[in-house]
């Protein structure tokens, strides 16, 4: 029955993620983002809040305490309201975890998710992405072609979070290159194997405190073993969506802490004498703003909400991120834009927002849960 | 707990509601935005369908444990719009007036003026965003104990075909908003006079009328709520109170807005198909044509808006205060099916443009959607104070 309000879990969640992401997150932020820095003691704290082994089940080493796309989406917007970088940086195993925990064979998940459960941050990720302007997930150029006991992978991917510090990296490629969703298969990939290039450490507009890198493939030759979910392969879709549910959330988060922030300054820059915040210029902008962060996430929680009823939500998830990537920029340009030629100073965060913003359009496969 | 499921049961009564929407409303919806002020002959039957679906709706309450029963409401209201909007707010028993009369009407009160339909008669020509500043007045006969109702009231909905109207009335112009209180005044009451019939950009089906009081006498026991002034105090049944009856409706009136605009891209979609164009959620944005893309946009904006607008009501169900809720559902719904409808004709090029199709006719009934029950301006400066702690003086 058609419902919005948080039970006690999740209210537990959201004030715990907060919390973490007021004390934690933002009293590095911006320091993080000047020095492209991600610093290995923020690594360790967000591991220690253990995300990745409640999601597990104990057979494997887990709290086994349940999964939830929604939860996850609760989660995330706070994270990111804290810093998006630092965030996706502590979200990065999830990139690999949960394809092996919803699609790994019995092996597999015996192999990987015991790692997920240790006491000192696992460095794992994933490579979704390709460098080409007119870039689409569902159409990868990225290939997979057996060859007896081994697969070969061909091809070049972009932002694959913390690539060089990672062992593993898991891969999505085609077993036909620009075919559809179908074709699509997840490859655990060591980070030292012949045949793997990592490139120099990525310059973006936004998101500097997240190493990001680029990969290449030459026939780089893997073990059949580390196909995700052997010949019954994974739902490339499912993945995608979660991500893409898990993104949104975070875009959310970004804007409102874009809006908050702007709302603040508002009420106490003086101009005219009386607070901007006064003229309707500028509570217009600010009102439109918590609507759209409001209206922006009905559309994550729907998304996720089939997810976790194992019901397609390609259609969800596609209207929530045209929806969020194209609100979201509009609101973290208003919080620029309310603040003037403060907002464009790297000293006030809305500046590093509207950066990190800008992403949502463009990422895929940065996160998922 | 946070759920999207519409139950079986709900479905029932939202497929009942979509045929009538259908069968009754669809077919007569053209007559009688030609034919304006023309009495809707079918009221009567409309009525007797609707209440088959109120009934259904009960046991679907029922099933439902009890609860849930402004979403199902949206449900309804949101097809029965799809069907027609004017249709919708002229062949009906029940109006905003009544909302007022359930929310603040004393025992004796209800039993005497019961279900008949109320209208709600507020904005005068001054003013109609500006509601506190109200011209109309009303004083009180201690001799005969009856108030003397003067004004005029105008783009009261249902003020023709009406049994009762709720107006707002000042005690005392002087004392603001404190003094403001509404009354109920049956029709057929001396010095109360209809004295226009609008004429308009569209909901021609809708009958929204001028009213007139000249010494109209009603007895002292037709006030709704406290009759006393209280300045500084704040009251449940009064200025504020009727700001919460607002906060009450708001998903109601807004939900109209998601059916009109609804019924356009349905159509739309469907045309468009029939063209050979399809809508698939899985293309690139390099690969979406401006066509798809409208479409997608369109989609999401309206889904974002229904599900807002279900929040607040959901929130009515539970019994949260949703003022800031009921006020994104309303600004987001306005705005966003006003730019459905309108794209939507221009998708569908010289024809979306002929009355041949309905398509003209949903723009223009969901022009109003974005002005009446608070303007969306006037819901972007509610949901900006809120926001912000501001108060009146502080954000103007």
């Amino acid at each position: 029955m058609v419902g919005f309000t948080l039970d006690e879990d999740q209210k537990q969640i959201q004030d715990m993620m907060n919390k973490f992401a007021a004390n934690e997150l933002r009293p590095i932020a911006r320091d993080c983002d000047e020095n492209s820095e991600l610093p290995e003691e923020i690594m360790e704290k967000a591991w220690e809040l253990g995300f990745c082994p409640t999601m597990i089940p104990e057979k494997y080493g887990g709290y086994e305490m349940g999964r939830s796309a929604v939860n996850s989406a609760i989660m995330v917007e706070e994270l990111a309201w804290g810093d998006v970088s630092l965030s996706l940086g502590t979200l990065s195993p999830l990139l690999m975890m949960i394809p092996i925990l919803e699609f790994g064979t019995e092996g597999q998940k015996e192999e990987w998710l015991p790692k997920f459960c240790g006491e000192k941050f696992f460095p794992a990720t994933g490579a979704l992405m390709e460098p080409r302007i007119t870039f689409d997930p569902i159409k990868l150029h990225t290939t997979v072609d057996r060859d007896g006991d081994q697969v070969i992978l061909n091809g070049t991917k972009c932002m694959v979070p913390l690539a060089q510090q990672a062992e593993h990296i898991l891969v999505y490629a085609s077993k036909d290159k620009g075919a559809g969703a179908a074709s699509v298969e997840g490859i655990v990939v060591d980070k030292d194997t012949p045949g793997l290039t990592i490139g120099e450490r990525e310059k973006n507009m936004g998101l500097n405190p997240l190493p990001l890198f680029p990969l290449t493939f030459k026939d780089c030759a893997v073990p059949k073993s580390r196909v995700v979910g052997d010949d019954q392969g994974i739902d490339y879709m499912r993945l995608l969506n979660l991500s893409r549910a898990n993104l949104c959330a975070m875009a959310v988060g970004v804007s409102r802490a874009s809006y908050e922030y702007a709302r603040d300054y508002a009420k106490e820059r003086i101009a005219f004498g009386e607070p901007i915040a006064s003229r309707q210029a500028i509570a217009f902008m600010l009102a439109e703003a918590a609507m759209e962060v409001a209206g922006m996430r009905m559309l994550v929680w729907r998304a996720a909400w089939r997810l976790d009823r194992h019901e397609d939500a390609t259609r969800e998830a596609t209207l929530a991120k045209m929806y969020c990537a194209e609100q979201t920029m509009k609101i973290v340009d208003y919080g620029v834009q309310i603040l003037g030629g403060h907002g464009y100073i790297r000293e006030h965060p809305v500046e590093m927002y509207f950066r990190n913003g800008r992403g949502f359009a463009a990422m895929e496969g940065l996160a998922t849960g | 707990m946070i759920d999207f499921e519409v139950s079986e049961a709900a479905k029932v009564v939202q497929d009942m509601a979509h045929e009538i929407a259908e069968d009754a409303f669809r077919k007569i919806a053209r007559y009688y935005d030609d034919h304006e002020h023309e009495f809707i002959k079918e009221t009567d039957e409309i009525i007797k369908k609707m209440n088959m679906v109120g009934l259904q709706a009960m046991s679907a309450l029922q099933e439902q444990g009890g609860k849930g029963s402004t979403i199902l409401a949206m449900l309804r209201q949101e097809e029965y719009n799809w069907g027609d909007a004017g249709i919708s707010l002229g062949a009906t028993n029940l109006g905003l007036g009544n909302a007022a009369i359930f929310a603040v009407a004393n025992e004796d009160q209800r039993n005497r003026f019961g279900t008949r339909y109320a209208s709600m008669a507020i904005t005068e020509p001054c003013c109609g965003s500006d509601t506190a500043n109200i011209q109309a007045t009303a004083k009180l006969d201690p001799e005969t104990n009856e108030w003397i109702l003067n004004g005029e009231k105008i783009f009261v909905t249902g003020g023709e075909h009406c049994e009762l109207v709720v107006g707002w009335f000042s005690l005392d112009r002087s004392l603001g908003r404190a003094a403001i209180k509404s009354f109920v005044i049956e029709k057929g009451t001396p010095g109360m006079t209809v004295t226009k019939l609008e004429h308009k950009l569209g909901i021609k089906a809708s009958d929204t009328a001028a009213i007139v009081f000249e010494d109209c006498r009603v007895p002292y026991e037709n006030i709704l709520g406290n009759p006393e002034i209280q300045p500084k105090k704040t009251t449940a049944t009064g200025f504020k109170g009727a700001m919460k009856t607002f906060d009450a409706t708001r998903p109601y009136v807004a939900i109209q807005a998601i059916g009109v605009a609804r019924a356009a891209l349905d159509f739309t979609k469907e045309k468009l198909e029939k063209e050979g164009y399809t809508f698939p959620y899985d293309l690139s944005q390099h690969e979406l044509s401006v066509v798809q893309k409208a479409i997608l946009d369109m989609e999401a904006n309206l889904d974002a808006a229904r599900l807002l607008i279900w929040k607040s009501a959901a929130m009515l169900d539970t019994g949260e205060r949703n003022s800031l809720d009921a006020s994104f559902g309303k600004a987001k719904a306005g705005r966003a099916a006003t730019l459905v409808t309108q794209k939507c004709v221009e998708l569908l090029g010289p024809l979306g443009y002929s009355r041949e199709w309905l398509v003209e006719k949903w723009m223009r009934d969901c022009k109003i959607t974005d002005i009446f029950e608070g303007t969306g301006q006037i819901q972007m400066l509610v949901i900006a104070r809120t926001i912000l702690g501001f108060n009146r003086d502080q954000l103007k």
